[in-house]
């Protein structure tokens, strides 16, 4: 064995490139608390979004007080117990109502009147709703459905005067109603949506969360000095430390999809390869940050604190997951647009939901696309075989 | 034919910003430096005198801000990679993968460093012969002990064989007998595969060994040469003074090193003092702080020459760590009785690991009391059961009369402790350190002012008061850490590896303090891996792996070491360590055949 | 007693300084939540008022005009596209240029003329069906509000019934006054809880944490003195979202301020020692992050922020009973938006105080006993 031995050298990117993968394949298994932010709190997130947040107001309860118990009342009130959206309980004072209400009970109290009837045949008929504005999305909604229940008794009410031939009620003009079809949510549940949203979620957790924490912690710790002074370059060590993470990150999209299609029964009305295409794009920008962020940070701290604040808190907050864009401040819209979550929650909401709308994946692809090379190359730049 | 120089450094420069301090720290300045190829050469130096930045630079880690640097004949700022195919490095921490297996962190660096197949087996084969870790390829390398843990790190820079090797501090905190054995093993690759290899390390010892040796210090090279020209400068200026049978060496030695006028530097040796003389004084017996001590004259070492050469460059500050420590008075100096540490067969089990086994000593009061031992040896883990940090699974002990563990507040107002990383708030600055480790202790009002007034000015600390910590030189640090520690003016002070990394000159100011505050009755215990220290104390124990080796006088633990009356006693600490644990060793390994084939 | 005091004192002064010195650490602590709060502020609403929407009038008459008028004008509709065939529809709505389409039929005159009702055809991209659904509800009320107007215009009488509605605590129903006070509790539990995690996880790495248990700082002196000044930095932030939240957002608080602060400090108190415990509890730095995070997650969805607990199904209702996110969001609505007093919010006072009672001393035990 002589001092000079380079000749006799097999290796070069490819043997290189699997061993550093290996080993990262190895430290990624063996270090359990990456597979607890990889796999376990996906896990946890799907199970909490899935069944613990709901935006849709269907179990409101609310307390009516018949101050008038007339057959013209009740009729009315009957009326109302069609909705399958809220649960009545009937109270007798105003007095009960609102300790209930005070208490949380009842969300809403609607209250008849104790000269109801005679108002109502009178023509001016009142009823008062007071709804709690500790929740104003469930009031309104609850307004919504009050509001529309009484408005097909009316409807009723009139059509039955008309049967019976009454014209007290002055020259005739026909009502119009509304009949609404809601397009690609069948199931009318925040669930179809938010759980695409969930994709969004963990798959910017592993790529960027988790990834930053992995490759600031291994400068942190040195080993990377020694591995530098290796005929190892840049590239090679960066696209070992992604593809395990990529995979993860996979595994949580497919953890994602599974539980879609049969735990929370979501559609897949597109096609499934465009949605794993995308997912797969997705990924490697969420991948770039992450790499990006701790080649240039090297703290695992700062590494952590910086991915949450640019891509976790965004993706949650910004990108339409939660949040209607629609209805935000036109700054903050532009903000969110500026984001790759909103445009890869389009683009899978849009697969899942409604199908494959070219416009629009074409669109999203493009920009996703962008931004994967951007951040890559930025991440690549940063990464030097350098210490300081 | 002779090859051309391995390594050829010209006026290297390069500096740091250190971000949290706000200031720019200069690793290297005008650095030039000549690397022979199938040399071993040394760079020695003390924590932040450059050698790692010199070595980083050299593997193209780094890029110099002036200056030109070959290496192989290549320039390493314009071609890294190039370099870097060729050479291999080990640095501090040593590059192991913690969850990976030996095998699979050799694997890992064979693979990226293209080493074929065929040649593998071999050279897999011989890497675990030279580093005895056959046994253990499977084990995940976060759980071998340090030395195993060089010797790994070692192993994997020698996958193939490079033509220049660098090793960034392989010894630190390693036992005597695996720094022994990394040192045959480096010593062999150059002997026999003719390697180029360059090592930095504090140890002077293990300069000596080497061909040439650079001494750097803050960041520049104070001298070079080959041992013997090094040695040269101390020549005809040593000698060796036999202390009174019933004084401990340091007193002696003390005395001495305060006569800064003809004395440049005393240490204890093997029971007596070695000092080394001014050359204008013509007669050394009749110096006044030998005190009709008698004395011979003895050949320089490495050491010497090296301590001539710190107080030729500064002998100012040479005579600031010659100034004594003032410390509390508590009883006279060192004939008292009492015993402030009892300690009786304590055990300390982790799961099924035993870290310290059996143990049982006791410590009088006014004693300098030393743990010596390896790393892993047992000493910190029985270090933190004294000062009540950790339980103990079994036995019993006692600190100024109480259990630490179970203790009110009240008792240890009495503790003082320097913990191994000098422990200090990095972004507070020394005075509000300072003043929180008095309110901490009970210390209030013009009392605790008082005290941190001589704090500072004892430990010359004034200039600094408002400097954050973060920003102090290491010298600097332990000082604060000490003067934190002794601002309540403990009785009993623990001190943890207060000299890792620090130069001779730092350790014999610390040490000079410590003697001044033993005679003030001041108890101190005392845990290092430099077994040369031993020497300061009045008794020692040696643990290895947790087991008791030896405890006493440094007399009786080197006696201990002779074994049978035969041999003569061995001239250091460290090579009666080496004994003491190979026989221990040896006698265990005894049994363990003994009863395999019972 | 003056000892433990004064000891107690040295600590708390130490742990300010160490948290405050930092001309950066300090802008951390303070300005990620005022940009937070302003950002959730403006984002956080369910609250439609912009929803793009496409009309196709096949009808063209001055009924359809009028009932369109009345769509456009309560701004909560943009009309981006006036399309002139069936066949338009599809895409507009795929490519979500528009959220809705209002589709009148060519007859819709005619038969309102003749008395008899004419539908609309209402098309809604339930894409996100929250909205969806909220539109279609205004939509309602557009058209109940354009039935009765027509009526009477044509002489018919008044309806007969009508709905008056009033809202307790939040008259405009906007749901940013529900997020709001939810944030005064939220974003300053978030910050403390990330700060005392890492507190003694740092100072065991560094080492310095040995150096206090020598002290004669007893470990419960220690867990007081880490406690303190997170709670007192809690408090401030969130006052700071408090000025946000009524002087930025003109949300009055209808509680006395005694009231409100006696409770985030019980809820301040509850993260702190939650943070501490995990911090003992963590070997390092790395670890107390990652526990830190797995633990907010939930404690952050399940806590009623977003949704209410009470639409979550029981199993978890019940998991919320040891969330204090959960308590506190309660309380600083209540007290904020209704008013009550102390009396009325003991049922969320109290679950944080036993929170406190339990993770505090727990972790003051831990300084100690946590094996390493």
């Amino acid at each position: 064995m002589s001092a000079s031995a380079s000749t006799t050298r097999t290796g070069g990117f490819w043997a290189r490139l699997k061993a550093l993968t290996r080993k990262e394949f190895r430290q990624l298994l063996r270090d359990r608390s990456n597979l607890a932010i990889g796999i376990a709190l996906p896990a946890l997130l799907i199970l909490l979004f899935g069944y613990g947040i709901s935006l849709d107001v269907n179990n409101a309860t609310v307390a009516v007080v018949i101050e008038d118990a007339s057959p013209t009342a009740l009729d009315v009130l009957s009326g109302l117990q069609l909705s399958p959206y809220f649960t009545q309980r009937n109270v007798r004072s105003m007095k009960d109502a609102e300790r209930m209400m005070n208490a949380r009970e009842v969300e809403a109290i609607l209250r008849l009147p104790s000269d109801f009837t005679g108002q109502l045949a009178a023509g001016h008929g009142r009823l008062q709703l007071i709804v709690h504005g500790a929740d104003a999305a469930t009031a309104r909604a609850i307004q919504g459905y009050v509001g529309g229940a009484l408005a097909q008794w009316s409807a009723r009410a009139d059509d039955r005067d008309a049967h019976r031939g009454a014209t007290a009620r002055g020259a005739p003009f026909g009502a119009v109603t509304v009949e609404q079809r809601m397009w690609f949510n069948a199931a009318n549940t925040s669930t179809w949506y938010l759980v695409p949203g969930l994709i969004v979620l963990i798959m910017t957790l592993t790529g960027a969360f988790l990834t930053s924490l992995v490759v600031a912690r291994e400068w942190e710790r040195g080993t990377l000095e020694a591995l530098f002074v290796t005929p190892v370059r840049p590239t090679e060590i960066l696209l070992a430390k992604m593809i395990p993470y990529f995979v993860v990150g996979m595994i949580g999209f497919a953890m994602c999809l599974l539980a879609a299609r049969f735990l929370f029964r979501v559609p897949f009305v597109g096609s499934l390869w465009l949605l794993l295409l995308s997912s797969v794009l997705y990924m490697f920008v969420a991948l770039g940050v992450g790499l990006l962020i701790s080649s240039a940070t090297k703290n695992q701290f700062i590494a952590s604190q910086m991915a949450l604040l640019t891509s976790f808190l965004p993706a949650m907050m910004l990108s339409g997951f939660l949040f209607d864009l629609n209805n935000v401040p036109a700054v903050v819209r532009y903000v969110g647009q500026a984001l790759p979550a909103t445009h890869f929650l389009e683009l899978i909401k849009t697969l899942m939901l409604a199908g494959n709308v070219w416009p629009i994946v074409f669109k999203d692809f493009a920009i996703l696309v962008g931004y994967a090379l951007v951040l890559l190359t930025a991440a690549r730049l940063v990464t030097r075989k350098r210490i300081a | 034919m002779s090859r051309p120089a391995a390594l050829t450094a010209e006026h290297l420069r390069r500096s740091f910003v250190v971000k949290e301090a706000r200031r720019t720290v200069v690793a290297l300045d005008d650095v030039s430096v000549s690397v022979a190829a199938g040399s071993l050469t040394a760079l020695v130096g003390p924590d932040g005198a450059g050698k790692t930045t010199l070595l980083r630079l050299a593997a193209g880690l780094l890029a110099p801000e002036a200056g030109r640097l070959t290496v192989l004949g290549i320039d390493v700022a314009r071609h890294p990679q190039a370099v870097q195919d060729r050479i291999s490095y080990m640095p501090q921490r040593f590059g192991l993968y913690d969850d990976l297996s030996v095998q699979e962190n050799l694997d890992l660096y064979a693979d990226l460093h293209g080493v074929p197949a065929s040649e593998r087996s071999a050279r897999y084969v011989r890497l675990m012969e030279m580093t005895d870790l056959g046994r253990f390829v499977a084990r995940p390398a976060g759980k071998l002990s340090g030395g195993m843990k060089q010797k790994l790190g070692l192993a994997c820079a020698l996958v193939r064989s490079p033509e220049l090797l660098l090793l960034d501090e392989p010894t630190v905190g390693v036992d005597p007998l695996s720094r022994r054995e990394l040192w045959q093993i480096v010593r062999q690759l150059v002997d026999v595969e003719k390697l180029t290899v360059v090592v930095s390390t504090a140890y002077l010892d293990e300069a000596e060994r080497c061909s040439q040796i650079f001494l750097l210090r803050q960041g520049r090279v104070l001298s070079s040469g080959t041992p013997d020209s090094l040695r040269e400068h101390a020549d005809r200026s040593c000698f060796v003074a036999t202390p009174p049978p019933d004084q401990p060496a340091r007193w002696l030695q003390a005395r001495l090193l305060d006569d800064t006028a003809h004395v440049v530097d005393a240490v204890p040796h093997a029971g007596e003092v070695r000092f080394i003389c001014r050359r204008e004084v013509e007669s050394p017996q009749t110096l006044e702080a030998l005190n009709g001590a008698p004395i011979r004259a003895v050949a320089a070492t490495l050491e010497d020459g090296f301590m001539v050469l710190l107080h030729q460059t500064e002998p100012a500050k040479a005579a600031a760590a010659a100034a004594p420590a003032s410390s509390p008075k508590t009883d006279g100096p060192g004939h008292a009785t009492d015993t402030v540490i009892e300690v009786k067969d304590l055990v300390r089990k982790f799961g099924d690991f035993v870290a310290v086994a059996n143990t049982s000593f006791s410590v009088r009061r006014g004693e300098v009391f030393g743990l010596l031992g390896p790393n892993g040896a047992g000493k910190t883990t029985t270090f933190r059961m004294l000062c009540g940090l950790l339980p103990a699974t079994s036995g019993s002990l006692s600190v100024a009369g109480v259990d630490l563990r179970r203790a009110p507040s009240a008792a240890r107002r009495h503790i003082g402790y320097v913990s191994q990383k000098f422990a200090l708030y990095g972004n507070l600055s020394v005075e509000q350190n300072l003043s929180f480790f008095a309110g901490a202790y009970g210390l209030r009002g013009s009392l605790a002012v008082d005290r941190i007034g001589s704090a500072t000015r004892q430990f010359d600390l004034d200039a600094l008061r408002t400097t954050p910590t973060s920003q102090l030189p290491g010298g600097y640090r332990q000082r604060l850490a000490m003067a934190a520690a002794l601002l309540h003016e403990p009785q009993i002070l623990f001190l943890d590896e207060p000299t890792s990394g620090a130069d001779p000159l730092a350790r014999r100011e610390f040490w000079r303090r410590i003697t001044a505050l033993a005679e003030q009755g001041t108890t101190v215990v005392v845990t290092t891996h430099f077994m040369e220290e031993a020497e300061y104390c009045d008794r020692i124990i040696i643990q290895d792996a947790g087991k008791v080796l030896a405890l006493g006088t440094p007399r009786e633990v080197r006696a201990q070491a002779k074994g049978d009356a035969e041999a003569p006693a061995p001239p250091s600490m460290e090579d009666a360590f080496i004994g003491i644990v190979e026989r221990s060793r040896g006698a265990v390994a005894g049994d363990a055949a003994a009863r395999a084939t019972a | 007693m003056l000892d433990f005091l004064f000891r107690l004192l040295a600590l708390v002064r130490k742990e300010s300084l160490s948290v405050l010195k930092d001309p950066s650490s300090r802008v951390i602590l303070f300005l990620p939540v005022l940009l937070q709060s302003m950002l959730f502020g403006y984002v956080a609403t369910y609250d439609l008022s912009n929803v793009p929407y496409a009309v196709l009038d096949q009808s063209r008459s001055p009924t359809s005009a009028a009932l369109l008028a009345h769509l456009d004008g309560t701004g909560f509709f943009r009309r981006v596209a006036t399309l002139q065939a069936v066949s338009e529809i599809a895409p507009a709505i795929d490519t979500q240029r528009a959220l809705m389409i209002v589709q009148i039929g060519p007859r819709f005159e005619q038969q309102l003329m003749a008395g008899d009702t004419a539908s609309i055809q209402l098309i809604l991209d339930a894409r996100n069906s929250t909205t969806a659904n909220s539109a279609a509800a205004y939509v309602g009320s557009v058209i109940d509000a354009f039935n009765a107007e027509q009526s009477q215009q044509r002489g018919g009488p008044a309806p007969a019934l009508t709905l008056e509605t009033r809202a307790w605590f939040n008259p405009n129903l906007e749901t940013r006054w529900n997020f709001m006070p939810a944030l005064i509790a939220t974003l300053s539990m978030l910050q403390t809880l990330l700060l005392t995690a890492l507190s003694v996880a740092r100072e065991r790495e560094h080492g310095t944490f040995d150096q206090l248990l020598v002290t004669p700082l007893s470990p419960t002196e220690i867990m007081i003195g880490k406690a303190i000044p997170p709670m007192l930095i809690g408090l401030v932030q969130s006052t700071l979202v408090l000025l946000v939240t009524r002087f930025w957002f003109h949300i009055p608080m209808a509680g006395s301020p005694i009231t409100l602060y006696a409770g985030l400090a019980a809820f301040i108190v509850a993260g702190v020692g939650i943070g501490l415990s995990i911090s003992a509890l963590a070997a390092n730095m790395q670890q107390a992050m990652l526990y830190t995070f797995v633990l907010l997650m939930p404690m952050m969805l399940l806590s009623g922020l977003t949704t209410p607990v009470s639409t979550m199904p029981r199993v978890l209702q019940i998991a919320t009973l040891v969330n204090p996110i959960r308590f506190g969001i309660d309380l600083v609505r209540r007290v904020y938006l209704e008013g009550v007093g102390l009396a009325t919010v003991l049922p969320d006072l109290l679950p944080l105080l036993l929170i406190a009672a339990v993770t505090l001393p727990a972790a003051a035990w831990l300084f100690r006993n946590r094996l390493v």
